[in-house]
């Protein structure tokens, strides 16, 4: 009697771990249709944006290279962007608690590729709330500063938001279910405040001796140099360290957690 | 998908396998060779090991000894090469996707598919493709799982109490369904805890409790263990020699006053209870597939 069997070798492993870019552009659209994504993440900083200048007197007041306007612009593209990124780390949390995770296990998607489509869907997410504050700063005509300095900035900040998705894996994982975002939310925002996002800070002052040592502190500096053409050394020591403590701690307890995929 | 009998590999072969979780031993030695084709029900109570078993099958988790194989490659490699699925009961879905993403997501992860809207038709899923998975009910949500599975035309199919929550109909549907695949050569393990279903709709039974296999075999090898009677009786002192050496008799217990005689001939230890002994208040009761279960699994609950 002769049985169908299935031959192995015949079958083949995908190339790239799995990656695909099918996945990435249906992530996107998933982070597109969340409407609190949405709200908090493009509309709120944009219209702080509109908000903080509208009502600065100083805010022509030259700042580096451009105005004060610039100054704040570029802070609320940073802060939009940081909640972005973090609302998409803390998927990653959510996804596994409802099984995606284990059953993505059974598919060829290498674990690495996983990671990377989500720090690709992060960035990607980053950069678009970037451009809306930018390109509503634009709009509005009261930013101003060297076309470089745009691109510049808004480049440097897109990066500085892999701290947020980082944290956001990390909070994702230690706090359950749909509840990280209520926890990233207001966090982020007394970071951003502690971080000299939302005001600058005076140089010196005791709270601004706290602010240096806090997560947004860093990557505000580091975002802002391009205008400010200030970057003092401890503020990138902080925006590194941050980052490797975010990323170590979502490592941490991501591989706590496979013990039971 | 190749017609060979000379090199026909096992679907699935554990030698020795053991696992244990800290001081818990979950698995402790499972010798186990699956054939391409056959259609196994992997059977035991709750905690029996079937779970961890499973997962060491799928490489989610190393076997903590002895090897696992699955169509002659390690685990992953095989889940590499989209020869392996599974179902699980709950979850694996991602709620906001909606049925169509949900099939194209996970067709891109591999080499080689089916054609997402074929597999989308097959699995009686097109009228809700453009669903939200979230306003899916639980059997079109079963449905869309089977879908996922059934992608990459798998060798090996894993399911995990596959029918729950199906009527009778469905469940028949299911079963004619995943026998044509079996024929084309997939071998399909589902893990359950209702020998019914089991002997129903298994070629082959394995029985595992307490992370070892008790028994292996057809549905009918293993209701033979399960066949006979137990004829109750209240016999004060019974000679309890004298009632194993009946015919057929293959178990004596004595409860008090009470006196249990496990037995393929029933009417044999009747009569000689009630001609030769002063037993009264008979009762005679098929020892069901349940309790053969029980004895098997040496569960007492």
């Amino acid at each position: 009697m002769s049985v169908s069997t299935i031959d192995p070798t015949t079958r083949k492993v995908p190339p790239y771990g799995g990656f695909s870019l099918t996945v990435l552009s249906i992530e996107i659209r998933r982070m597109l249709r969340n409407r609190r994504t949405l709200v908090f993440a493009m509309v709120l900083p944009a219209a702080l944006y509109f908000v903080i200048t509208g009502s600065d007197e100083d805010w022509a007041k030259p700042v580096g290279s451009g105005n004060q306007a610039a100054y704040i612009l570029i802070s609320m593209a940073l802060y939009g962007a940081a909640l972005t990124a973090a609302s998409s780390g803390s998927m990653v949390a959510l996804e596994r608690a409802l099984g995606w995770s284990r059953q993505l296990r059974l598919t060829p998607l290498h674990p690495v590729a996983y990671i990377l489509t989500k720090a690709l869907v992060a960035l990607t997410m980053g950069a678009l709330a970037v451009a809306v504050v930018n390109v509503c700063g634009f709009l509005q005509g009261r930013a101003e500063m060297p076309l470089g300095v745009w691109v510049g900035s808004a480049v440097l900040t897109v990066f500085c938001t892999l701290t947020f998705a980082a944290l956001g894996v990390f909070v994702g994982y230690v706090v359950p279910g749909e509840n990280a975002m209520q926890i990233l939310g207001p966090g982020l925002a007394l970071l951003s405040f502690l971080g000299g996002v939302f005001w600058p800070l005076t140089e010196g002052s005791a709270i601004w001796h706290v602010a240096t040592f806090t997560p947004m502190y860093g990557v505000a500096e580091v975002a802002r140099s391009p205008l400010t053409h200030e970057l003092p050394w401890y503020a990138v020591v902080n925006a590194v360290a941050w980052l490797a403590i975010f990323v170590a701690g979502a490592a941490w307890r991501m591989s706590k957690d496979t013990a039971r995929v | 998908m190749t017609t060979s009998t000379l090199t026909q590999v096992a679907a699935v072969r554990l030698d020795g396998v053991t696992k244990s979780f800290g001081a818990v031993e979950a698995v402790r030695g499972i010798d186990l060779e699956l054939q391409q084709g056959e259609i196994v029900a992997f059977l035991g109570p709750n905690g029996a090991g079937k779970t961890t078993t499973i997962d060491m099958i799928l490489g989610l988790s190393h076997p903590t000894s002895g090897t696992a194989r699955v169509l002659g490659l390690e685990p992953r490699q095989a889940i590499a090469r989209g020869l392996v699925s599974a179902v699980m009961q709950t979850g694996g879905l991602l709620k906001d996707l909606t049925v169509r993403e949900t099939v194209q997501y996970t067709a891109s992860l591999f080499a080689d598919t089916r054609p997402v809207d074929e597999v989308i038709e097959d699995a009686g899923i097109s009228a809700i493709a453009d669903r939200k998975v979230q306003k899916c009910s639980g059997g079109e949500q079963q449905r869309l799982r089977f879908a996922m599975a059934l992608l990459s035309d798998p060798a090996l199919l894993l399911l995990d109490e596959p029918t729950t929550g199906m009527d009778v109909e469905g469940r028949r549907a299911f079963w004619s369904a995943i026998r044509r695949d079996a024929e084309q050569g997939r071998t399909v393990l589902f893990a359950t805890h209702y020998l019914e279903e089991a002997d129903l709709y298994a070629d082959r039974i394995v029985l595992i409790s307490h992370g070892r296999i008790v028994a292996d075999g057809t549905g009918a090898e293993i209701k033979a263990l399960t066949a006979g009677r137990t004829v109750r009786a209240t016999l004060p002192g019974a000679d309890t020699d004298a009632l194993a050496a009946i015919d057929g008799v293959t178990g004596v217990e004595v409860r008090g006053d009470a006196v249990l005689v496990h037995a393929k001939d029933s009417d044999a230890v009747a009569r000689h209870l009630l001609t030769h002994t002063t037993a009264r208040d008979l009762e005679i009761t098929s020892r069901g597939l349940e309790d053969a279960f029980i004895s098997l699994t040496g569960d007492a609950r």
